[in-house]
């Protein structure tokens, strides 16, 4: 029995792992100092963001829907958060429940219409992704507003560590999250929805909740973003996070998680997170110009949704 | 009959897997004859017609057609022989325009872009044909009524090169003018020649129509009759098989199935006392449903494909909305039933049901996750966390109990074959351990050792004092699982028989008999 879960489980990050560890020896021949602790710590700072838009995307996935107003709502919190720093005269601990709440909502909103009225999500969040970018621009007055070294707490490095508590924070979702999925009654019954909804319905599950508070949840992790991200950048930009709902999407089916519902796993999305990031940093070292660097990451994407068909394919099991 | 034979098989036979559903089946059409094909549900009327449809093709048997031979593989093949069939589901395209709808193998095109006017014309020209002058070829069919509907479908048919149509039961959905309308053009086509085989379980509407009456019964060809020859009793013996033809039968179907041969003694444990009661229950397709169900009982309900029977029970489970009416679990009486079936299963029912793949399992998950899953808020978690030793536990021994063959609990249900499929939806119901079970159609497809498996947990749920509504359309199951048998007609509950007072012709009678609505037979039976 241990050897089997031992053996699945290498079969299901494996592959992922295998490319990551590929990726870095190819960088660190190809370049002089990319396998070097402050190399990987700069890279692993720059994370937080994509991995926690990432992880509430993969569970939005799972249950067969899709979230496009993630990068919006990033923005949206993180204006929030700066407008009561900066108009209201609040410090960060005001800043953050406002900020959080408001990512939540909109994430409930998301959730509430879509599935109160059958409106695909992929048409409700397309909404709320201009919606929210406009309100974004309203509160900030569409300009970056400086916020001041008071709101770096989250994006300082740990002396002891190196790394910034953001991407602890970070971290800490891909677990949570990885054990909300596999552990309990949610993450079993957000499985079940994507696979097949109407038998989840006719087993005795009211499944509208569960679906609202995915989208929730997405919500809920675009504001933690939405800090991570003012943290780090000490400002606000009504322009943050534009096209990262794209970026999430990919990392999410880098790590084999399927479109149409009913699979995926938060750890493999946090895997296609890191090779995203290390791909982009590592072209960046070796001088290839932005250009290059997009052709290559879709190119990188295509392949691993490629890889995902052939592995189902060999493990037996069916896609749609 | 004088004319001609348009179409004649012999011998057809189709097997699915180990399974005969088609013995050796013969039959002949004439030119321009209407030949009504009947039988009880299962008979193999359905797959007889696709054969010849050429959508499924026979194991064994030749078929000829206007005295050449004919081998249809797929639907294009049968088509440009001049075959069409209209099936029950309609197969209109509903964005498209009528016209389009009837010319849509053949659209009248240039260089790729339809010539809208000449399918206009054309289209015009086909529907005056057919008698339907007020309709515009323009309109999008989604737009027309379900007959309307009906009658585009048979005209697309009719349209290209027909020599012989198939219509299985195209008057479900028709209203009485609509159906009057139908026949007196079906009578037109005769007139033209065109030969037609009608399934119909309106047995008024074989009387007028058909020329001749071929009878199906459990796979086989019993016999083709001229229609004014056949008294409506005459003809309900024949589908249900009267006693000597019946015990004449008996041997050559055990052969086929030797595990039913030795039928075990009943054993009943209905108790006095109430576990459900419904009271005029209506809803989308049942009207007025009265029943009650006993603790400890094996209540069947048997009818015709059609008559509601799997809607009363997605009614009952909360699954679809009623218009009326009430239903008592227990102490508790709940008008308009449940709102979803969330409230019945927290009310101790549990439905399985007909279509596993579309709405009983998870097929891309495991054996373990599709067992737990309606238990796994009552039974196998403590603060929304899994208790996953609790699951696995109970998860090998529904396995145990109920011999589910799979590698283990995590091999994910679509490999498995579809006996074990139904094992594993049963036991999603097992574990959650409910009083009430409404089976739908449990053993459809399924083999014989599953299926007597099956009988015996109908027998120790039943002797737990648990209550089992068990829908089918297998009446010998019936007659062999149950204390009593409710037979339903166009919606209604008609009649309740009582172990002992049932005879296979009687249920038949019922279920085919409209008329009987009439008689308001008494529906509480006593248990």
């Amino acid at each position: 029995m241990k050897r089997k879960t031992f053996l699945s489980g290498l079969l299901e990050y494996g592959g992922l792992v295998l490319v990551l560890v590929l990726l870095v020896s190819v960088f660190s021949l190809a370049t002089d100092h990319f396998l070097q602790w402050q190399r990987l710590q700069i890279i692993a700072n720059q994370m937080p963001v994509p991995i926690m838009v990432a992880v509430g995307m993969t569970f939005v996935l799972i249950i067969g829907g899709i979230d496009l107003s993630v990068g919006s709502l990033v923005a949206l919190s993180s204006a929030m958060f700066g407008l009561v720093i900066t108009n209201w005269g609040g410090n960060v601990w005001m800043a953050v429940p406002l900020c959080i709440l408001v990512g939540t909502l909109c994430g409930l909103i998301n959730g509430a219409i879509s599935v109160a009225f059958r409106i695909p999500a992929f048409i409700v969040t397309l909404g709320m992704l201009e919606l929210a970018r406009g309100a974004t621009k309203v509160a900030t007055d569409s300009r970056s507003i400086y916020l001041g070294k008071t709101v770096e707490g989250l994006d300082a490095p740990l002396p002891w560590l190196g790394l910034s508590p953001a991407i602890l924070l970070a971290l800490a979702t891909v677990i949570i999250g990885q054990l909300v999925l596999t552990r309990t009654v949610f993450g079993r019954y957000c499985i079940a929805i994507g696979t097949n909804e109407e038998t989840v319905r006719m087993s005795g599950v009211s499944t509208k909740p569960y679906r609202i508070a995915v989208f929730a949840g997405s919500g809920f992790l675009c504001a933690l973003a939405g800090w991570a991200y003012v943290a780090k950048h000490q400002t606000v930009d009504p322009n943050a996070a534009t096209g990262i709902e794209l970026a999430a999407i990919a990392a999410c089916v880098i790590g084999g998680t399927s479109l149409m519902g009913g699979r995926g796993n938060v750890v493999c999305t946090f895997i296609g997170v890191v090779i995203i990031s290390v791909l982009q940093s590592g072209l960046a070292q070796m001088g290839v110009p932005d250009a290059g660097k997009q052709m290559i990451t879709g190119l990188v994407i295509i392949v691993a949704a490629l890889i995902d068909v052939i592995r189902i394919r060999l493990t037996g099991g069916k896609t749609q | 009959m004088s004319q001609p034979t348009r179409f004649r098989a012999r011998g057809l036979t189709k097997r699915y897997g180990k399974i005969e559903v088609l013995h050796g089946i013969d039959l002949e059409v004439g030119a321009g004859e209407i030949h009504a094909l009947l039988g009880a549900n299962g008979a193999g009327k359905s797959t007889l017609v696709k054969i010849i449809a050429g959508l499924i093709r026979p194991d064994l048997g030749l078929m000829e057609l206007a005295d050449q031979a004919y081998a249809p593989n797929g639907k294009q093949q049968s088509e440009s022989a001049g075959v069409q069939i209209v099936q029950q589901e309609l197969s209109l395209i509903p964005n498209l325009s009528i016209a389009e709808n009837i010319f849509f193998t053949k659209l009248p095109s240039r260089f790729g872009w339809v010539r809208y006017r000449a399918l206009h014309r054309d289209a015009a020209i086909a529907l005056k044909r057919f008698g339907l002058h007020d309709l515009d070829p323009r309109t999008p069919t989604s737009t027309l009524g379900v007959g309307q509907q009906q009658m585009i479908e048979i005209a697309a048919a009719l349209n290209q090169d027909c020599r012989l149509l198939i219509l299985d039961e195209p008057t479900a959905a028709l209203t009485a003018t609509e159906t009057d309308h139908l026949f007196t053009w079906l009578g037109e086509l005769r007139q033209q020649g065109v030969s037609m085989i009608y399934i119909s379980h309106r047995l008024e509407e074989i009387s007028r129509l058909a020329d001749r009456i071929s009878v199906m019964r459990d796979g086989r060809m019993i016999g083709t009759y001229q229609a004014s020859e056949l008294t409506k009793q005459q003809t309900i013996d024949l589908i249900s098989g009267t006693p000597e033809e019946a015990s004449a039968d008996k041997p050559a179907f055990e052969q086929a199935d030797p595990q039913t041969a030795s039928v075990k003694p009943f054993t009943s444990y209905a108790q006095a006392n109430p576990l459900m009661s419904v009271e005029g229950l209506c809803g989308s397709k049942i009207q007025d449903v009265h029943l009650t169900l006993h603790r400890g009982e094996r209540l069947g309900i048997a009818g015709l494909v059609g008559s509601g029977r799997t809607e009363l029970l997605r009614a009952i489970f909360g699954a679809d909305r009623c218009t009326n009416g009430s239903i008592t679990v227990g102490k508790v009486r709940r008008q308009l039933g449940f709102q979803h079936p969330k409230q019945a299963v927290d009310a101790g029912i549990a439905m399985i049901t007909e279509d596993r793949k579309h709405d009983g399992l998870l097929l891309s998950q495991s054996v373990q996750s599709n067992l737990s899953l309606a238990s796994l808020k009552h039974r196998f978690s403590r603060f929304g966390l899994i208790k996953r030793q609790h699951e696995r536990l109970s998860g090998s021994q529904i396995q145990q109990q109920l011999q589910i063959k799979s590698a283990g609990l995590e091999q994910s249900v679509n490999t498995l074959s579809g006996g074990n499929q139904q094992k594993v939806v049963v036991g999603k119901w097992i574990t959650h351990q409910p009083e009430i079970y409404l089976f739908d159609e449990p053993t459809r497809g399924i083999d014989v050792g599953v299926r007597n498996r099956l009988y015996d947990l109908f027998e120790s749920l039943a002797q737990q004092g648990r209550g089992l509504v068990i829908v089918s359309s297998d009446l010998q199951e019936l007659m062999e699982t149950c204390d009593r048998i409710a037979v339903m007609n166009a919606g209604r509950l008609m009649s309740v028989f009582t172990r002992g007072q049932w005879s296979e012709e009687q249920l038949l009678q019922a279920s085919f008999d409209a008329s009987a609505s009439s008689d308001e037979t008494a529906v509480e039976g006593q248990a």
